[in-house]
């Protein structure tokens, strides 16, 4: 879950990390306001959770009060990748010596958290990486042993930083593995760190990436921040179809009926479980299908929970069909799932043999679940016809292959 | 509204007996069955359609006064 | 012969009187597993389906003998602490069923099995089967539909997703190739054994002729397994399934597993799939393809299955 560019400096400030006097703004009024107090020249940078918002023209320069509030003006109805910006944080601007990178994340292959940091930075790193490695550190460290700041100072020492910026660049980083820790980030990245002509070191621009698992543990800083419950902070907000989702997921405790992304094809796809929703998605946009969502159902889900995501789904304008299908299934009930999606259509006011293009559910109780299907009239079929071929029983109906 | 797909049968008997109501409420996992004021039996429609066929209330009421029905055979 | 886990393999289940704990329970007991005791603070002296439940791992040790493996079905708040409880009394392969561990916990569960010598698979999978012998964890669900999917035969199968090893191991069964052991690895970010960490376990077992693996999109686990196939000459074709291409196009959004978000290029499946075929991974566009692919592998060994 991503931070927005004036939470992450909030949190910074919190663990006294250096930063420049700054204020998120909402109008031109207070933009000018706040350019006055802070007097001198400003930065004014629209808040988004996607990068390239430089390139997209959210960031501005200005040198005085008025034109702060002119370039908040531009900056505001300034789209990045599809988003606009939340607010606007308008911030003292700095005569900067030099820009560095730091970012601690996890490395999955090691299974061990990494600090990394360049003297190169305030461009891409991925760049730096390739070009320039000597100029990148990869420093690992324990989740165990006792830590301390010599993982700091090895990761700056390592790209040949020495002197007193060494020893005032190490409490810097030392605080943002602490933080990366403490909140159980995935992600805590600093860049540009930049070193100004007076020698002072600040943080210009920040990302924080909380684990999406750990929200629960951390409510009070979230509160804090003002982040509620249902931003969910993918890269992109959450549609009404998918708040929807959601919501139908969380009526009982039973199963996953849920994590419902939207697209804007004709089939409805109920489909599951994790692994096999991704093989079920591909499956249909290969063989020409156009799916109207994404869900994932599985962990034995209860009747009611697949009934009203059936009926959700096919409230969905532009919705012709659905198709019903996952991975032969252990533990998820083949019987109870037919009953939701059978029930579902009905409540809905459609009729199942016309509206369910395929069900293809094989597993426990499938032999129960023949049954009810075969009652309604409904194209079923068993593990004997395979995952991509279902899929393409149900593209076929569309018409669309 | 009834069940589409299930139907659960209870013999009069068994519904007016509290202690046999209490152990059925008690064995059935998806509530399907619920105690009146009274401690008599009530079936909750709603989630007949709910039942996993455990047979859990046939077993714990005297033989043949439970049945579930199964609406699609 | 089969890895990790044998018809021998003594194990616990720490959490086992919970509700998916008594389901998994239920179910290995049926397929023949040997599980001596179960953990559930508080509990003690109960059983469950005869199996014997203490407050700790300890007391079962003391009462029974070490066992090898356990299962750890306890919610996310607990599963450090049971993980950890598991490895200090000598416990050498964990399996972690529990999802949504944030993978902070899971960085330090792996960190200090690897101190003591243990081995742990997940979180957030279905355990492993050595088919017809035992099998620990969900995986393939109650014994008689676990038998329906999974039969004994030369196949080692690795899978991020635990329904979809079920889905494979059904697919080779169907076309006669059966099983020497499946493992669901998890399918989180940080998981205890990666594919290029259990390819020793599958190399040194003459059983095994042939690996199928699932894989998805996020993570570097392909890429490392592209690389160890390189460096050690692996004996054992490898036949590779790769879900959720279409998410190569979606950056950021997580779907499926919480290890599935392509972040960076190196995470998309266009990437993994040129890796892993320029190691001699062959990489299968659809399930039903799988046993073909693996025939052919063997077949230009010169070795029939
Ligand atoms: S069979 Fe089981 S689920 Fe169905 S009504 Fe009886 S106790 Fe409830």
């Amino acid at each position: 879950m991503r931070f927005y560019e004036y939470e992450s400096k909030a949190l910074f400030a919190k663990h006294g990390l250096p930063l420049g006097t700054r204020q998120v703004v909402n109008s031109a009024a207070e933009a000018r306001a706040a350019a006055e107090a802070i007097g001198g020249p400003t930065v004014i940078k629209g808040q988004v959770l996607s990068g390239g918002r430089m390139k997209a023209g959210a960031v501005k320069f200005a040198d005085t009060p008025d034109e702060a509030a002119a370039e908040f003006e531009a900056v505001l109805p300034v789209i990045v990748n599809g988003e606009s910006a939340r607010s606007i944080l308008i911030e003292e601007k700095s005569p900067i010596a030099h820009e560095y990178f730091v970012s601690v994340t996890w490395d999955g292959r090691r299974k061990l958290p990494v600090v990394l940091f360049s003297d190169m930075g305030g461009i891409d790193i991925e760049e730096v990486a390739e070009t320039h490695p000597e100029h990148l550190s990869r420093t690992h460290f324990s989740t165990i042993l006792p830590l301390s700041e010599r993982v700091a100072k090895e990761a700056i020492g390592a790209v040949g930083v020495t002197g007193s910026d060494l020893n005032k660049l190490v409490p810097i980083v030392y605080k943002l593995i602490q933080l990366f820790l403490e909140y159980d980030l995935t992600l805590a990245e600093i860049n540009p760190l930049a070193k100004l002509d007076d020698g002072r070191f600040i943080v210009l621009d920040g990302h924080l990436d909380m684990e999406a698992e750990a929200r629960g543990d951390h409510k009070a800083l979230l509160a804090e921040l003002g982040i509620g419950d249902d931003e969910t902070r993918q890269a992109r907000p959450p549609t009404e179809f998918e708040i929807a989702g959601a919501r139908v997921n969380a009526v009982d405790h039973r199963g996953v009926a849920g994590n419902v992304v939207e697209f804007d094809g004709n089939l409805g796809l109920i489909i599951g479980a994790g692994g096999g929703s991704l093989t079920l998605f591909d499956a249909v946009r290969k063989q020409g299908g156009k799916p109207a969502n994404y869900c994932e159902i599985g962990g034995n889900p209860s009747m009611s929970k697949v009934k009203n995501l059936t009926k959700l789904i096919l409230s969905k304008p532009g919705v012709d069909k659905i198709a019903v299908m996952m991975n032969v299934v252990s533990n998820t009930r083949v019987d109870i799932v037919a009953r939701g999606v059978i029930k579902g259509c009905i409540e809905a006011g459609k009729d199942p043999a016309e509206v369910i293009a395929i069900f293809r559910i094989p597993g426990a109780w499938e032999d129960e679940g023949f049954k009810i299907l075969a009652k309604h009239g409904v194209e079923y079929c068993d593990r004997s016809v395979s995952m991509y071929e279902a899929a393409g029983r149900a593209c076929a109906k569309m018409g669309s292959n | 509204m009834p069940g589409m797909f299930i139907d659960v049968e209870v013999d009069a008997k068994v519904a007016a007996d509290a202690e046999l109501t209490k152990k059925l409420v008690e064995v059935c996992t998806v509530s399907i069955f619920a105690a009146k004021d009274d401690g008599t039996l009530d079936i909750v429609e709603d989630n007949l359609d709910e039942c996993v066929l455990c047979d859990l209330c046939i077993q714990a009421a005297p033989k043949g006064t439970v049945r579930v029905k199964k609406l699609y055979e | 012969m089969s890895i990790l886990i044998t018809a021998q393999t003594t194990f616990i289940v720490q959490g086992i009187t919970g509700r998916e704990a008594v389901n998994l329970t239920r179910e290995n007991l049926d397929y023949g597993a040997k599980i001596i005791g179960g953990v559930t603070p508080g509990r003690a002296g109960r059983d469950v389906y005869g199996v014997p439940v203490y407050d700790c791992v300890r007391d079962i040790v003391k009462a029974h003998g070490q066992p090898e493996g356990a299962i750890v079905s306890v919610p996310p708040r607990f599963t450090k602490d049971a993980v950890f409880e598991a490895i200090e009394n000598g416990i050498k392969t964990i399996v972690i069923v529990t999802e949504n561990i944030p993978r902070g916990q899971v960085a330090q569960m792996v960190e200090l099995a690897n101190l003591r010598g243990a081995r742990i698979i997940g979180p957030n999978c279905l355990g492993i089967i050595s088919p017809d012998e035992a099998k620990m964890g969900g995986v393939g669900g109650p014994a008689a539909n676990t038998r329906q999917a999974y039969t004994k035969g030369p196949i080692g199968v690795m899978s991020r997703s635990g329904g979809m090893t079920t889905e494979i191991a059904s697919t080779l069964t169907a076309a006669g190739l059966g099983q020497s052991t499946c493992v669901s690895i998890g399918g989180d970010a940080i998981i205890g054994t990666s594919y290029a960490e259990l390819m020793p376990f599958f190399e040194a077992d003459d059983e095994t002729k042939a690996i199928a693996i699932y894989s998805e999109p996020g993570g570097r686990m392909e890429a490392e397994l592209a690389e160890w196939v390189k460096e050690n000459n692996s004996r054992l074709p490898i036949v590779a399934f790769m879900a959720g291409r279409f998410m190569d196009e979606m950056k950021g959004m997580r779907f499926g597993h919480a290890g599935t978000i392509v972040e960076g290029k190196e995470d998309t499946t266009a990437e993994k799939i040129e890796r892993m075929e320029a190691a001699g991974i062959a990489v299968a566009e659809r399930i039903e393809e799988i046993p073909g692919l693996i025939r052919s592998a063997l077949s230009s060994k010169g070795i029939e299955v």
